[in-house]
């Protein structure tokens, strides 16, 4: 470049340089902006849209049924007698089940991942597997669930039943679809989600607290239990809460292995059904007098899971900040 | 003092032992819940190699090209193919991904560029982490209400509507994330020559964030590829093909690889059972490699 001096030539057009935005750039500037701004907006209403057209549908029926519909148990097309009370029952035992299998895994795979326990390349390895049980489709784990996890418990749960029967939780036999397949497919589903949430917070512990902590001669797990898990605790809450609310809306794998039997039953292996499912397996041939209902089913579940993930999204909007907070 | 009067006067003091032996309860506590962890994580590793195992051992020998070209078998046919199904999911994911690709980048040009620290941006983030809880079959349920009542027919475009919500949320914190990765002095630079906050936004921000952007993208689609339950009432499912002597059928029921799996996997007949097995492998694998591309282009970007 030093052999080159710029010559008037071409040299800039200093007005050019200096020329503020024209009056062109400033109105197609305010013209994004508003479009942008509007598109932020239009996503909130979306959320207000949902719920104003899903209860909007539902409304004839829950002026004929009022608030019996949770409390009843018959569905009964012909009578038209609607009750969704085995649904939730379904769906939030079903939902805890899953979240008390998927939640152990997740929370041990994210401490023995984040704690240094691991080269890092391994580390990496085993994050990215968790990560890609998150990418097969709800719909594999269904036909999955059918062939492999319904046989591979039915003998188990056989002998279960015949010696410890009189346990409630083992008070039928397992013929085939059931809660306990059903809860342990959702348990895989939610595992990538309480491991992906927690593995955060863990690690957004600062360093020095556990090098604190094992320089007071704690060993690797006193420190564990003793400051890193109390510090990451709320993180961790907030990844179990969502986890809790992925449970609740996972449809597919549930419509496949829960059995869909209208009954309410605290055997792990009985079949029993969930309000997604029921919406997946009636709404595709629903009539006149159904559709309604299922409306209101839908937002029976619409109103849970967005309480849940509102709560989630809450306590963990709340921990963030205050880690970063902390930080500055 | 020497070391000889320092032990004499320690005699008798009993300090804490320091060192780590099997014997003491602390260490071995320690040591089997390390042990406990490590196989937690491997027994998790199990169910994805059992699925990938069984795709590939059911699914794997049905593989030929007649399922890419032909039409679902009917109930005591055997061969066939989900040829449709596959253009079907096509068709329906890339109407999902024009809805939601340029609101969602758009929304987050806004979150990231022009309000970051206004009420808007704050409630609009709060909704989008909503969404992203909302589950998949509610996403059907609405797009029943808004689209297929108001249309008065199943078709494409309705599950087309109910796969781009579950698309919207993603594509908006993945970009909104990707672009505050931008340099502030790049953007500082630019606005010194005088540009607008517009012109920064697009000749500055999304250039340089697109990777990121593309990526959310990718993960998007992936999921919106693999969902079953938003389409059982909105796209429904056709035996035929979409495109047929040149013309489309948008406006009718839309055929999806999903939903075919769905479908014939409660099927009596093993030709079918079969089917469904190697329709999973195929969207399977049509998952992750989207997947993986979508993470390649990411790290592609960071290491540069």
């Amino acid at each position: 470049m030093s052999t080159t001096l710029p010559n008037a030539a071409n040299r800039p057009d200093e007005s050019v340089i200096s020329t503020p935005p024209s009056k062109f750039d400033i109105v197609i500037d305010r013209g994004f902006r508003g479009l942008t701004g509007f598109f932020a907006w239009s996503t909130v209403s979306l959320v207000f849209f949902i719920v104003y057209e899903v209860g909007g549908k539902a409304m004839p029926a829950i002026k004929t049924h009022g608030l019996s519909f949770l409390t009843t148990q018959t569905w009964d097309l012909q009578n038209e007698q609607f009750g969704v009370l085995p649904e939730i029952w379904g769906t939030l035992y079903s939902s805890i089940l899953a979240l008390m299998i998927g939640g152990f895994f997740g929370i041990s795979i994210a401490i023995f991942l984040t704690q240094d326990f691991l080269p890092r390349k391994v580390e990496w390895v085993f994050k990215n597997i968790v990560e890609l049980l998150a990418a097969i489709p709800s719909v594999v784990y269904g036909l999955w669930g059918i062939f492999v996890v319904i046989p591979t418990l039915r003998p188990s749960a056989i002998w279960l039943h015949e010696n410890l029967g009189w346990i409630p939780f083992f008070g039928t036999s397992l013929s085939g679809p059931g809660m306990l397949p059903a809860a342990l497919v959702l348990a895989i589903m939610v595992l990538p989600t309480v491991s992906a949430i927690s593995r955060d917070s863990l690690s957004n512990v600062p360093g020095k607290l556990k090098e604190a902590a094992v320089g007071l001669g704690a060993t690797r797990w006193e420190a564990i239990f003793g400051v890193i898990l109390p510090t990451a605790a709320k993180g961790i809450f907030g990844a179990l809460v969502l986890g809790f609310g992925r449970a609740l809306g996972e449809t597919m794998a549930l419509a496949m292995l829960v059995g869909n039997s209208n009954q309410m039953s605290i055997s792990l292996f009985s079949p029993g059904n969930t309000l997604a499912a029921l919406l997946a397996n009636h709404f595709p041939e629903a009539g006149e007098k159904e559709e309604p209902v299922l409306m209101y089913a839908a937002l029976v579940l619409l109103g849970i899971t967005l309480l849940v993930n509102i709560c989630g999204a809450f306590v963990l909007s709340h921990t963030t900040r205050r880690a970063a907070g902390g930080q500055k | 003092m020497n070391e000889e009067e320092i032990t004499a006067a320690f005699e008798g003091v009993d300090f804490p032992r320091l060192e780590r032996s099997l014997r003491h309860p602390r260490t071995l506590i320690s040591v089997v819940l390390s042990l406990g962890t490590g196989i937690t994580t491997v027994i998790a590793c199990i169910p994805l190699f059992s699925v990938l195992f069984m795709l590939v051992y059911r699914g794997g020998k049905k593989l030929s090209t007649e399922l890419f070209t032909e039409l679902p078998p009917t109930a005591f046919e055997q061969g066939g193919g989900f040829g449709n199904a596959i253009v079907g999911t096509a068709v329906v994911v890339s109407i999902a991904a024009a809805i939601a690709i340029p609101v969602g980048v758009l929304t987050a040009v806004f979150l990231a560029e022009f309000g970051p620290d206004s009420k808007t941006a704050s409630v609009t983030r709060f909704c989008a982490k909503t969404l992203t809880g909302l589950p998949s079959i509610l996403a059907g349920v609405f797009a029943y209400a808004a689209v297929v009542l108001a249309t008065g027919s199943y078709s494409a475009p309705a599950g087309g509507v109910a796969l781009s919500l579950l698309m919207l949320p993603t594509i908006i914190l993945t970009a909104e994330e990707a672009m505050r990765m931008v340099p502030r002095k790049m953007k500082e630079a630019a606005i010194g020559m005088g540009c607008t906050r517009t012109q920064v936004a697009w000749k500055i921000v999304l250039p340089t964030a697109l990777p990121g952007i593309l990526t959310g993208v990718m993960l998007a689609v992936a999921r919106a590829a693999g969902e079953t339950a938003p389409l059982l009432f909105t796209a429904l499912f056709s035996n035929y093909w979409i495109f047929e002597d040149g013309q489309s059928q948008l406006m009718e029921p839309t055929a999806s690889l999903a939903v075919f799996i769905y479908n014939f996997s409660g099927m009596p007949f093993e030709n079918q059972i079969e089917m469904a097995w190697a329709a999973s492998l195929v969207l399977v694998l049509l998952v992750l490699a989207i997947n993986i591309t979508g993470q390649l282009i990411s790290s592609r970007a960071k290491s540069r």
